[in-house]
């Protein structure tokens, strides 16, 4: 009987000890890739700094403005002007479905596609009522 | 354990045969076995003592081993530990009241030089100065060859610079990485932002300090890491700052001024929604400052803080303000303005004579000078003082800029009658423009101080009450008159409502005395005149406009058709409907860089 208790107490010394060393190595490689996300996190913050540096220098307000007036031909962008602040009863908003059905489009003549931009969709055919 | 007996039978019965007195046994063994547990006693004490040293021997032992291993080992970076704890050694970005970025940092690289380590050091010195053209060859030469162990080149340069000086393939030029600070809009909001430079420098790193402006005055705050990488927001608009930039500077053009400056406050909340003050500066490259001649005629002075000057006509509604909150007048009262006016041995003068006497309201309208004096005089200079003081035009302003405390205004120290007189209408103090919108601000928004403030929601609630409710709204009305039938007519913008006075004040010689034809002219303004929301100050330095073949200096044709400009610009930026209905504009080519000046 106390040669079976030793044997069993040897055994389960020798399997903690097993575990304990996997245990360790485990932990040690779950540190070191820990590390390196670390790393890669700093440097893609670093990334996204830089990045919104760009992003900021690249929307300043006067090559914006350099760009609006190089383009003005297809843009037609002006500052805003105090004109084009209208009320919510100035706006016109969606023709009802008869007027649609009618067949003239209220938004096809108003609006002309600035130059070297594509055509317009053609418009699904308005449902027809049963 | 055995007991001795106290009273042993034997010995008793023998004491009693000799006829001694058996007590005396009792006693002594009571004696001994005291003496026992005494004994008994104190070793099991030193026992617990001996344990107890031992205890904190060994506690104190661990502690102290524990400190000496950890003072002699080498510092390592803790290795667990939660992800998202950020590096925040960098200094926090500023950005506008909207979240664009103002200031932020860019990682770049310095270049330093160890010529122990060089291979061919007259080769290096060649190539450095072709990729750097502003280097000095020979200095750079003997630095090499001679016994310098260390050498600065750059502080900073760009990954294109870097490459080339790789490209040189020399081993003792070395690149150290370097935290600079960016200003990604140029120009933009420069004298606010101010500007940043490097404070201690080391090989690995360099310590970003603010130099001017915003950087300086939060530059603790900017670099605390305890603030988790929160930005600084501003309460600027960097729309609305470089749409008032863009039409200062052509206003300027076209009024042929030396100078500009522009104020936009929210009268409520003292928020400076834009700041602009011409020639300006890039913070990138911020010029050094003059050494010699007038600072004020440097770039980097700020003219809406740090400028000081006698604003003229538009101090005029203060004291017509304080006459009417303390009911000394109403705007009907009838006010003499018989020319000139003489106080002691000084004449007082209007530009034109206005007859025997004027309303309150045409005082302020056509601008005399002799009908804001007699209402003054009815103030007293006392009464007058307080309220400017209270106003804040004794002070610096509290704006957050490391430059504000220069902005002091320049009070006169005695108040004779004729200094109280002046000052009423604009001479004899002066003060930065900034004062002038915090005073508007006040009329403007119901008669409550305003410490004017250039962070975003800063809640300070409501200042003092330093006017009557009714008294701001008559001024208010008054100097709706000014742009409806008087000095500032060129102010009306369609769908906009504004209320102002124009200011032109000759400025005066170094050396006493004032110039003829050197003006500050000034529009101090408010919009929308109804429900005022913004306080506008626009002023130019030395402005001249040509008016049907002649010139003119006075703000009515110079400052406030800019003013104009500013309003129809800025206004919908700041989502301020028209109150009319008016038709959308028709789209035309905009001249570049021309003063756009719509027809009313």
């Amino acid at each position: 009987m106390r040669t079976l208790m030793t044997l069993a107490a040897v055994l389960v010394v020798m399997g903690l000890a097993f575990w304990a060393y996997r245990e360790n190595y485990r932990t040690q490689a779950v540190l070191s890739h820990m590390e390196s996300v670390q790393r890669e996190t700093a440097g893609l913050r670093e990334r996204l700094g830089t990045l919104n540096a760009e992003w900021a220098y690249l929307n300043r307000p006067e090559r914006l403005s350099q760009l609006a007036n190089r383009h003005f031909e297809q843009l037609q962008l002006l500052p805003v002007t105090p004109g084009q602040l209208l009320r919510q009863d100035q706006i016109a908003y969606p023709m009802p479905r008869a007027v649609m059905e009618a067949g003239t489009d209220p938004f096809a003549s108003t609006l002309p596609r600035p130059p070297g931009f594509p055509p317009l969709k053609p418009r699904p055919a308005p449902e027809t009522a049963p | 354990m055995i007991r001795t007996p106290l009273r042993p039978l034997a010995r008793i019965l023998r004491a009693r045969e000799r006829g001694e007195d058996p007590n005396e046994i009792e006693a002594e063994n009571r004696a001994r076995r005291h003496a026992e547990i005494q004994l008994r006693a104190r070793q099991r004490a030193d026992t617990r003592l001996m344990i107890m040293a031992a205890a904190f021997i060994i506690a104190f032992g661990t502690v102290g081993m524990r400190m000496g291993a950890l003072a002699s080992a080498d510092p390592q970076e803790p290795r667990v530990q939660a992800s998202g704890a950020r590096i925040l050694s960098q200094r926090a970005d500023i950005v506008d009241r909207q979240g664009r970025v103002l200031a932020t940092n860019l990682t770049t690289h310095s270049l330093y030089a160890q010529p122990p380590l060089m291979v061919d050091p007259e080769r290096a010195a060649d190539e450095l100065v072709r990729v750097f053209p502003e280097l000095d060859h020979e200095r750079l030469t003997r630095d090499f060859t001679g016994s310098r162990k260390f050498v600065w080149i750059r502080k900073v340069m760009s990954p294109e610079q870097m490459q080339a000086v790789h490209d040189i393939g020399e081993p003792g030029l070395l690149f150290g990485p370097r935290e600079m600070r960016l200003y990604p809009n140029g120009r933009v909001a420069s004298h606010i932002l101010g500007g940043a430079g490097f404070g201690a420098e080391g090989v690995s790193s360099a310590e970003v300090v603010g130099i001017a402006g915003v950087e300086k005055a939060f530059d603790a705050w900017l670099r605390d890491p305890s603030n988790n990488g929160a930005p600084l927001q501003l309460s600027l608009d960097l729309t609305v700052q470089r749409a008032m930039e863009e039409v200062l500077g052509s206003g300027m053009r076209v009024m042929r001024a030396k100078g500009a400056t522009g104020v936009l406050l929210d009268v409520d909340t003292g928020e400076i929604i834009a700041m602009a003050s011409l020639p300006d500066f890039d913070p990138n490259n911020r010029p050094s400052p003059l050494v010699e001649g007038d600072p004020s005629d440097s770039p980097l002075f700020n003219r809406a803080v740090q400028g000081l000057y006698e604003l003229g006509s538009t101090f005029k509604i203060f004291p017509v303000a304080q006459a009417l909150d303390l009911k000394l007048v109403n705007e009907n009262t009838m006010v003499s303005t018989r020319t000139p006016m003489k106080i002691g041995k000084y004449f007082i003068r209007d530009y034109h004579n206005y007859g025997a006497a004027l309303s309150v309201t045409d005082v302020i309208v056509k601008s005399s000078n002799v009908g804001t004096v007699h209402i003054a005089q009815m103030l007293g200079p006392e009464r007058q003082q307080d309220f400017l003081r209270k106003l804040g035009f004794f002070e610096a302003t509290p704006i957050e800029m490391v430059e504000a405390p220069t902005g002091k205004p320049l009070v006169p120290s005695r108040w004779p009658a004729v200094t109280a007189a002046t000052v009423s209408f604009g001479h004899g103090l002066a003060a930065s423009p900034l004062h002038l919108a915090a005073g508007y601000a006040t009329i403007a928004n119901g008669g409550h101080q305003v410490r004017p403030t250039l962070v975003h929601r800063r809640d300070r609630g409501n200042g003092p009450r330093v006017l009557s409710e009714s008294a701001a709204d008559t001024s208010l009305s008054l100097l709706r008159q000014v742009v409806v039938r008087g000095t500032a007519k060129q102010a009306e913008v369609p769908g906009y409502s504004i209320a102002g006075k124009t200011g032109t004040a000759d400025k005066p010689r170094p050396g006493g005395g004032y110039y003829s034809n050197k003006v500050i002219s000034t529009f101090a303004s408010v919009f929308p005149s109804d429900a005022p929301r913004y306080a506008l100050i626009v002023s130019l330095d030395e402005p001249t406009a040509s008016v049907g073949g002649g010139e003119s200096r006075v703000a009515g044709l110079t400052t406030v058709p800019i003013a104009a400009e500013l309003v129809r610009r800025v206004a919908p930026l700041l989502g301020l409907a028209p109150d009319t209905a008016s038709e959308v504009p028709s789209v035309g080519r905009r001249p570049e860089g021309a003063l756009l000046v719509a027809a009313n």
